[in-house]
């Protein structure tokens, strides 16, 4: 087993100097035969525990699909930490709300993990010192802002995919993700605009988001550093 | 947001300078409401792009797909602009939420149209509907009227995902615009399920109470498959339709 971290060890430190370089090709081929030879000593673990050291998104359908991945692993850890001990304040709506979607985000998460394969990133760390798990506002709020900024990094990653068995996909979550917005807002400001007012909705057209906007966003609530090299 | 600004980047400033004029143009003619042109300006600007008049390699297609969208946004706009002046029929609680809806359906006719024109091709004209046909109290019993506009809604947002893939082979601005206005369908499915007491999100192929002629509006959202891949949920994917199945759905108003 040491000689097997060590092995994983020293393909780190090359995949570092490689990624460092910035030579993305060679970086992708010697991460490939990494993963390959780890896959040859029976130690996968290695590469799919939680990382705090980084993750990479390329430039390509991988990274973007890996860049949704990251965003249902932040939203999926949210919800998980809400419904674990709901706000004092939360109606017997709220937590049926906030459960389903909990189950939604982590069916989202799960499907990106195995679709990914062993080309995902690790488990993010998520930072959630920022919110206030007591109340009700402060739940809502930043379930409001997981919500809105999902919807816009969908509608802003489907052009930049190439294969359109996942642009495919991609449009089966958005709209669930769209529905989970409103339904936030809803709580938010029952039967007023708010499930899709002016602001986030300009013109009847839900924002879309460049992934280096949304990950500038998110960033504020996710530990791992993630190297991005998309748009 | 910086998205607007980031916009305002990719385009050329000589359509800036059309767009500007033409949003004159319409106010002079009077035949769209200053609201309305005010909202449809920062939608056309997605579409004017140099990018995408260069991407739009056969936009024959782009165009019928953007006449599809447009018959459905017809159907919604008549719908809710009938719904919003029926008195009686929307309780004042709720009348904030069909405003918003109405006026986002609005925008979409106009938007669609708008780029179908400046894509070089012919908006279809707006058909006739026949609402009442096969719900004979939609405009006077608020829960009919409910029951059709979450059917019109669930049916907008898998209808836009079925062409999809169209607008992914032919013009990606397009798509990205189609996708836009794809979420705020589901945003309005959403809510307006909610007031009908049912969740935001379709569970199995549950019509959640609706007539059985509305069944086909849910058949195909039980999968749990996508890649390959045996999913935890169904209510977290919306399905497409295909156009087949949109146009029988809408054969049941015309």
């Amino acid at each position: 087993m040491s000689n097997i971290l060590k092995a994983s060890e020293r393909q780190l430190e090359v995949l570092e100097k490689v990624s460092n370089s910035g030579d993305r090709r060679s970086f992708l081929k010697i991460a490939g035969m990494s993963i390959a030879m780890l896959s040859i000593v029976g130690c996968s673990d290695t590469i799919t525990s939680p990382t705090t050291t980084g993750a990479t998104l390329t430039n390509d359908d991988i990274g973007i699909l890996n860049y949704a991945y990251a965003l249902e692993q932040l939203e999926a850890a949210f919800y998980t930490q809400v419904v674990s001990s709901f706000p004092s304040a939360f109606s017997a709506d709220d937590r049926a709300v906030f459960t389903d979607i909990r189950d939604h985000e982590i069916s989202h998460r799960d499907f990106f993990k195995a679709a990914l394969s062993t080309s995902a990133i690790g488990s993010l760390e998520p930072n959630f010192t920022s919110i206030d798990f007591t109340s009700r506002d402060a739940v809502l709020a930043a379930a409001k802002t997981f919500e809105d900024l999902g919807v816009s990094a969908y509608n802003g990653a489907g052009k930049l995919l190439t294969d359109v068995k996942y642009l495919a996909v991609a449009g089966e979550i958005v709209s669930v993700e769209a529905r989970h917005a409103a339904v936030i807002r809803d709580l938010i400001s029952p039967k007023t605009a708010a499930f899709s007012d002016d602001m986030i909705t300009p013109g009847g057209l839900d924002l879309a988001r460049k992934p280096s906007e949304v990950l500038a966003a998110a960033g504020a609530y996710i530990k791992t550093t993630i190297t991005s090299k998309l748009p | 947001m910086e998205t607007k600004k980031s916009m305002f980047d990719e385009l050329d400033p000589e359509i800036v300078n059309r767009v500007v004029s033409r949003r004159d143009a319409l106010f002079t003619a009077g035949k769209v409401g200053i609201g309305l042109a005010l909202v449809s300006v920062p939608v056309t600007f997605g579409l004017l792009s140099t990018k995408a008049f260069a991407k739009s390699s056969t936009p024959t297609d782009v165009i019928e797909v953007l006449n599809y969208a447009l018959k459905l946004e017809y159907l919604e706009n008549r719908f809710y602009a009938t719904a919003t002046t029926s008195s009686g029929l929307i309780p004042g609680s709720d009348s904030a939420v069909f405003a918003q809806i109405a006026k986002h359906e609005a925008a979409h006719v106009a938007l669609l149209k708008g780029a179908i024109t400046q894509l070089g091709g012919t908006p279809i004209a707006e058909p006739t509907f026949n609402y009442t046909k096969n719900f004979p109290d939609v405009f006077t019993n608020y829960q009919t009227f409910l029951a059709v506009s979450q059917g019109f809604e669930d049916t907008g947002v898998r209808a836009y995902k079925g062409r999809a893939a169209d607008l992914f082979a032919n013009n990606k601005d397009v798509l990205q615009t189609a996708l836009q206005i794809h979420s705020v369908e589901a945003r309005h499915a959403a809510v307006v399920r909610r007031l009908r007491g049912q969740k935001g999100w379709i569970s199995g192929n549950d019509r959640g109470g609706l007539p059985a002629a509305a069944q086909p509006i849910y058949n195909g959202e039980e999968i749990m498959t996508h890649l390959g891949i045996t999913v935890t949920s169904s209510e977290a994917y919306d399905e497409p339709l295909t156009p087949t199945e949109v146009n029988a759905i809408v054969s049941l108003f015309e």
